[in-house]
């Protein structure tokens, strides 16, 4: 039964990440404390405390926009290692940055924009942090805020419990990746690096021996001495990288630094982002729109929406149990369902389906039984069978596409919504369904997930 | 054969002579207006002056030219150095970069201010920079004589303020003069330091701070290496015509203390030495020229670094 589950769970990017993952294990970089496929290994038992523990602690109100955390509970995510059960790196439980009640808002009366709105948040020591959110999220605005362009409304922003709010960013022992590498142009690639290390007044001589270890960890040595319009942009972008890193910042922001790249040059960089966290230990907040950028490089990645946290966690957790309909909808495919739940024991919930079959879910707390909610359930998680009482879902096919490793099924339900479901593809290179098909969706045990209203 | 390959030739010869008659009409102003009367220029130098203006045609003399930094003795006719002259070469080259400087330290903040503001109420500022053109020099010189004459607003101001019992003696003064020139040359900075200010990636002014560098270092490091173009082009448009100024020491300065415009506009007048009016101009010009060769230089070194 594991060895199915692993197969079917082999979407594109989801083998794609665990590929990388598990390259990383091997390579001895950080240990693999788990894979994504652990649910269905560790047992429902473990399953379902995660996502019990994930619900308890990720943004309850995002209307009024606070972010409710456990009673009693003061760093609710990092202080329970089940949290990071799937993180990868060795992130220590200090945090580096705590955001404590951060607002901007910005203009007056009609003309207001509230950019973020009551934001709680730890980062921790050596983490691979991530910022995760459409375009004109409040993602940057969070980000310029650390760095000191910006200043926050209400709340403070504490590093090394010290509040940096109201510094000017050159006070502040904290580096930014611009997204636009914002390298000065008169000056070489050693120029550009050893900038930092000058302005903080460091000897010539150990100036010159950082710029050096730091071309060396970037691979630049040989373009010392270039000006900046010389070289590539994926150049362009280590330069970048090891000007932030040479005064040794506590903090590392990256604000969507690999967006400008192609996607092979963006593969690469991603794996050495990975690389130079793991040899420098520094904490690295990283900003991106990218989903599949957050799944592969984060130890936890924050998804942000219209100013609020909605949800923060460790890449499997975001994937696998996202705690509201933004979430699952912003990250990966996801079918909804409308459903009305049969009953509550315990720490298991079954909910009833349209047919009068019921399949067991997670779910929040303050689920009753009799509620009407909805679930998610990930197409890969899903299977096509012939229309048999024992399938969920019945339906009729509508279109079957190709995509490589994986063949999208959609299926017109009963009810007349749409319903897809992913299916790796064998070697014969068909799944041999075609439209029109009258079929039935058989849903895996410990799959659904009942969102939050 | 033969015909097939002359009828494109043909064709292409025709292009060619079509080619020189439409820049004919550029090529005549070329001639007309900018190098004939440099020519006419340099050839009443090389003559010898007329009794009563004008040049006496087909005499050569070298006097014009020698007279622009020697004079004769009155009594024994032997060459000496031609203080007056020395004088008001260099009083011309000082109040020109005073006038440059003064429009730097005033003109880079001012456009730093524009270029920072958001892209509406930026040209409205460029707009108000431009009104001072709308007013004929002579005027806005005069204009400004009744600011600084000794009964004129600044002073019965700092009179009435208490802060000097008698009037400051600025009008008919270098004061005055680089006072004047200043006020009319700022825009001439303003505008290229602007244009140039406006381009600045601001982003990496955000790095600078990043990097640790504070408000001071940003500016020497980031924002004045990379608006360096803009910065010389506005010098280059104040010194120039601040070199050759005429009016303003003519009305502000009081026409005692000469520049090289007014010494240039005395051989020509009262002065009667057409060839030695001719040289001084030709001299003002090699000044310039070696200024406008400082920036070309300038300016192609920071463009190779800029890429």
């Amino acid at each position: 039964m594991p060895q199915k589950k692993v197969m079917r769970l082999s979407s594109n990017r989801i083998t794609e990440i665990r590929e990388h993952r598990r390259n990383q294990a091997k390579a001895g970089s950080c240990p693999l404390q788990d894979s994504i496929a652990g649910p269905s290994k560790g047992g429902d038992q473990h399953a379902r405390k995660l996502a019990r523990h994930l619900l308890d602690t990720t943004c309850a109100n995002p209307r009024n926009g606070s972010l409710c955390r456990a009673p009693g509970r003061t760093k609710p995510i990092a202080h329970n290692p089940n949290a990071r059960g799937h993180s990868l790196s060795s992130a220590s439980d200090k945090a580096a940055i705590e955001i404590r009640g951060v607002s901007r808002i910005y203009g007056t009366g009609r003309d207001k924009v509230i950019a973020l709105d009551g934001i709680f948040l730890d980062i921790m020591e050596n983490e691979f942090f991530t910022l995760l959110g459409p375009s004109g999220c409040g993602k940057t605005t969070l980000l310029r805020l650390i760095a000191g362009f910006d200043f926050p409304t209400t709340g403070g922003i504490l590093l090394h419990g010290e509040d940096i709010a109201p510094l000017p960013p050159f006070k502040r022992p904290v580096n930014t990746v611009f997204q636009s590498y914002a390298l000065f142009p008169h000056m070489t690639v050693a120029d550009n690096i050893g900038f930092g290390l000058k302005m903080l007044g460091k000897p010539k001589a150990e100036v010159e021996a950082r710029v050096a270890e730091m071309l060396d960890l970037v691979h630049m040595t040989e373009m010392r001495d270039r000006q900046v319009s010389q070289i590539s942009g994926g150049q362009q972008q280590r330069v970048a990288l090891a000007r932030a890193l040479a005064p040794k910042p506590k903090v590392l922001l990256l604000d969507e630094p690999l967006s400008a790249l192609d996607y092979k040059l963006r593969k690469e960089m991603q794996i050495e982002l990975k690389r130079v966290q793991a040899e420098t230990g520094i904490t690295f907040i990283f900003v991106t729109h990218d989903q599949e950028e957050a799944l592969t490089m984060s130890d936890r990645i924050a998804v942000i929406s219209a100013g609020s946290l909605r949800q923060v966690g460790s890449p499997w957790d975001i994937y696998d149990r996202p705690a509201e309909r933004f979430v699952a909808d912003f990250i990966g495919e996801s079918n909804f369902l409308e459903v009305e739940v049969a009953s509550v024991t315990g720490d298991r919930a079954s909910v009833r389906l349209r047919s009068g079959q019921e399949i067991p879910a997670t779910f929040p707390e303050g689920t009753t039984p009799k509620d009407k909610v909805t679930i998610v359930i990930r197409p890969e998680h899903a299977e096509i069978v012939d229309p048999t009482d024992e399938a969920a879902l019945k339906g009729i096919i509508e279109s079957v596409v190709y995509l490589g490793t994986d063949t999208n099924i959609t299926v017109r339900l009963e009810g007349g919504s749409l319903f897809t479901v992913r299916q790796q593809n064998s070697r014969s290179g068909s799944c041999g369904r075609a439209e029109g098909q009258s079929v039935g969706i058989l849903i895996s045990d410990d799959v659904a997930q009942i969102l939050k209203d | 054969m033969s015909a097939m390959r002359t009828a494109p030739e043909n064709a292409r010869s025709r292009d060619v002579k079509n080619r020189w008659l439409l820049s004919l009409p550029a090529l005549a102003i070329i001639f007309v207006a900018a190098l004939g009367p440099l020519l006419v220029m340099a050839l009443y130098s090389f003559l010898e002056k007329g009794d009563y203006g004008d040049v006496k045609f087909g005499i050569f003399s070298l006097e014009g030219w020698t007279s622009v930094f020697m004079q004769r003795d009155i009594f024994d006719d032997t060459l000496g150095i031609a203080d007056a002259h020395l004088a008001i070469f260099w009083r011309s080259i000082k109040l020109s970069l005073y006038t440059t400087i003064l429009t730097l330290i005033l003109g880079f903040p001012t456009a730093y201010f524009i270029a920072t503001r958001p892209a509406r109420t930026r040209e409205i500022w460029v707009f108000l920079i431009t009104i001072p053109f709308w007013t004929n020099l002579l005027i806005r010189t005069f204009a400004m004589q009744q600011v600084i004459r000794n009964e004129g607003i600044l002073n019965n101001l700092l009179i009435w303020l208490g802060i000097i019992d008698t009037p400051l003696q600025i009008i008919y003064t270098d004061t005055a003069t680089l006072l004047g020139m200043t006020y009319v040359y700022l825009p001439l900075m303003v505008l290229p330091l602007y244009a140039s200010i406006e381009k600045l990636d601001f982003r990496l002014v955000e790095a600078g701070y990043d990097l640790y560098a504070n408000r001071l270092q940003v500016l020497r490091r980031i924002v004045i290496p990379l608006v360096k173009p803009g910065l010389i082009a506005g010098s280059i448009l104040v010194f120039i015509p601040s070199l050759g100024a005429y009016v303003i020491p003519r009305v502000l300065g009081g026409g005692k203390n000469l520049m090289l415009g007014n010494l240039i506009e005395l051989q020509f007048g009262a002065g009667r030495n057409w060839p030695l009016g001719a040289a001084m101009s030709i001299t003002l010009m090699a000044l310039v020229m070696i200024a406008l060769l400082f920036y070309v230089r300038n300016a192609a070194r920071s463009g190779v670094r800029h890429g």
